[in-house]
């Protein structure tokens, strides 16, 4: 079957005018000698979308992923390449897309959902479920300009989600409202996705993907340089982030080189070494070691373990583990050292790293290399062990 | 749950590529509801917060209709009989041109908001401004047929089977045009202030407040090189149902309308019209071919 959305080698250029002619009689005087600079939002980006997928884009402010969005919603078109979808697609692009400040709520709703292709019938049939979702049933009579950012927000997200569309597009949108209405807009998404509704996400929200997405795709400068696992478009998102930040102090220099302490090897041993995996409730030990050729007064090493689905189960450092090392100056090694670990089946990935105390600066990670494989008993289901005991009292 | 169904549902369609003219139409049809929301719309935030509302349209031909009566008729002594039909018969079906013009130029423009966060084709804004300007047309027309009333002035009857056709003529053309400048505006703001002219000018070259045969005497046929004569010569046919009237003071017979058959005003407009749908086509590809960068030039 076909994917609902396939994006084939798009790339979408901007043109950044200096000076920006509005007027004929400028355009005339400058004809053909328009001062602007060529401006690539996004580079031969290619991906699917199954049906019934939630797929989140993540990456950072200027990487492409809202150009992306608009692209794939028809606002904008791609410069070359091309993108097919199939069904009904609502897009919440920003907040209140679509609304007009002096029309009621009960008129946008009409009016926006007409945007997306429902009948004047179809809508009629849904607005209650819409100001019911919204929690506006005393104020749609009013014009939206005497709404709240919040409560603007509510109806928009209302319309986008009773409109069943097949396929919806959103942008930052679950950044926004107070916690109550975020966490009904999580659980309207999980409905969508156990109903096969395919959804398309765009983020910043790093545990967003997690929590929501099947798969996560990174952009970069326009490019898409991961997609796959939530957990793994992470890591590679944070990678960039990284790089970017170095490239920005370093001015371009390749950062490793000015790495001042560097994580030169990483081990999990486990409780018989010739196993190679983990019992739930043994102990283990994972082992770093680090080269720092110069002295380096602010140190904190870390650790990080995450379940395939990217989720925090363990964050822990040397600072908050209070066995702060002081200085650190040449080689040497970090052991971190676990009592019992109650995980059971799976793979966990470990993903270690050094920084300064505040975090400003990291000066080395190793993520995605060391993993922790657990076995389960079968005593118990799940992912954690915890220490259980059964006791029936049968009475008499 | 009828998942089944839904995956895989409805046609799979290419949203980076530029739709043919014949498919924007058709588009545009399949938002036919959205067309009606979004001229319902004009007309409410139009007379919001206004106290008389929709007598404001009734207001504007009454007012010109009073000053073109007084220069024409008492100042200059122009003597045609039953001048204010003649008048709202031409003026009508230009206002409505001229406005659904002059707003479908900026439809765009003003409706920057809609345009760069959701996706819908994007001829419905100045169709719908068009739409928005018919309404306003048929609330004129209750002032000429109160005038009719009145004078108690019996239109003909043979040439008003012309008029449906007439005013198709008239949204053909003006959605033609309409549409292209809506996209040229986006780029060149100009187009605005331009056209505001232009339909001033056009205005004095139509045949409104004078009759036809006073320039038809001068330069012939030519006269119908302005599409708008064929139209509104049409109206006035149908509704002022004259041709000539005898001027008393200079005892002579003067003309005022062309003398011909019901075929003639017919051909005449069946030029226009077909014209008008070549121009159509050219403007939708305008229209598909600006409307690429529309999302960011706004």
């Amino acid at each position: 079957m076909d994917p609902a959305i396939t994006v084939d080698h798009v790339s979408k250029r901007f043109r950044l005018y200096k000076e920006k002619p509005e007027s004929l009689k400028e355009r005339i005087i400058r004809l053909g000698r328009n001062p602007y600079e060529e401006f690539w939002a996004l580079r031969d980006v290619s991906l699917e979308v199954a049906h019934g997928e939630t797929l989140g884009l993540i990456g950072q402010n200027g990487s492409g992923k809202s150009t992306l969005l608009k692209c794939i919603s028809g606002i904008l078109r791609p410069t070359s390449g091309s993108i097919r979808k199939s069904g009904r697609t609502a897009a919440l692009l920003e907040l209140g897309s679509g609304f007009h400040p002096d029309l009621t709520g009960r008129e946008n709703v009409f009016l926006n959902a007409s945007i997306i292709g429902l009948t004047k019938r179809d809508t009629a049939r849904i607005f209650d479920d819409v100001v019911a979702f919204a929690e506006l049933e005393e104020f749609i009579d009013l014009p939206v300009k005497h709404y709240s950012s919040g409560m603007y927000s509510r109806l928009a997200f209302a319309v986008a989600v009773n409109v069943e569309p097949e396929l919806l597009l959103i942008d930052e949108v679950l950044a926004v409202g107070d916690e109550a209405f975020q966490r009904k807009c999580v659980q309207r998404i999980r409905q969508f996705q156990s109903e096969g509704r395919t959804i398309l996400l765009v983020t910043h929200g790093v545990e967003t993907v997690r929590q929501i997405c099947d798969r996560a795709a990174v952009l970069d400068h326009g490019s898409l340089i991961a997609l796959g696992e939530p957990g793994e478009a992470v890591l590679v998102f944070r990678d960039a982030l990284l790089q970017r930040e170095h490239t920005d102090e370093a001015a371009g220099a390749d950062w490793r080189s000015h790495q001042q302490v560097r994580i030169t090897g990483a081990e999990v041993e486990y409780l018989h070494p010739d196993r190679r995996h983990l019992l739930p409730g043994e102990p283990l030990r994972i082992r770093m070691t680090y080269d720092a050729p110069a002295r380096v007064d602010d140190v904190v090493f870390a650790i990080n373990i995450h379940d395939q689905q990217g989720n925090l189960l363990l964050g822990a450092n040397t600072d908050s583990l209070g066995a702060d090392p002081g200085s650190v100056e040449g080689p040497g090694e970090v052991v971190f050292e676990f009592e019992q670990v109650p995980l059971m089946g799976g793979i966990y990935e470990v993903s270690l790293g050094v920084h300064t105390h505040d975090g400003g600066v990291e000066y080395d990670h190793r993520a995605g290399e060391d993993v922790i494989e657990a076995l389960s008993t079968g005593k118990v289901a799940g992912m954690v062990s915890f220490p259980i005991r059964a006791k029936v009292d049968p009475g008499s | 749950m009828a998942i089944e169904a839904r995956t895989g549902s409805g046609p799979v369609t290419d949203v980076a590529a530029r739709p043919n003219p014949w498919r924007r139409l058709v588009d545009v049809w399949r938002h036919r509801e959205l067309l009606l929301n979004l001229v319902r719309k004009e007309l409410k935030l139009k007379y919001k917060n206004s106290t008389l509302g929709f007598l404001w349209s009734l207001l504007n031909p009454a007012l010109y209709l009073v000053v073109f009566y007084f220069v024409f008729q008492i100042v200059l002594g122009a003597g045609l009989p039953y001048f204010a039909i003649f008048f709202l018969a031409g003026l009508l079906p230009w206002n409505l041109f001229s406005t659904s013009l002059g707003s479908s130029t900026t439809s765009v423009v003003g409706n920057a908001g809609l345009v760069k966060k959701v996706w819908f084709p994007r001829e419905i804004l100045p169709l719908a401004a068009i739409g928005a300007a018919l309404v306003h047309f048929f609330l004129q027309l209750i002032v000429l047929a109160l005038a009719l009333v009145i004078f108690r002035y019996p239109p003909s009857a043979e040439f008003c089977l012309l008029l449906p056709i007439a005013l198709l003529t008239l949204l053909l053309f003006a959605a033609a045009l309409g549409i292209g400048f809506a996209a040229l505006n986006v780029y060149l703001r100009d187009t605005q202030h331009l056209l505001e002219l232009v339909l001033l000018a056009w205005f004095w070259a139509t045949p409104i407040v004078y009759q036809y045969t006073k320039i038809s005497d001068r330069i012939g046929n030519w006269v119908l090189l302005n599409p708008m004569t064929s139209i509104v010569i049409t109206f006035q046919r149908a509704i002022y149902n004259r041709t000539t009237y005898y001027d008393t003071t200079t005892k002579t017979t003067v003309g005022i309308l062309p003398d011909e058959s019901i075929w003639w005003y017919l051909r005449n407009l069946g030029i226009v019209g077909g014209c008008s749908l070549l121009l159509l086509v050219g403007a939708l590809l305008l229209f598909g071919r600006l409307e690429d960068n529309f999302a960011e030039e706004l």
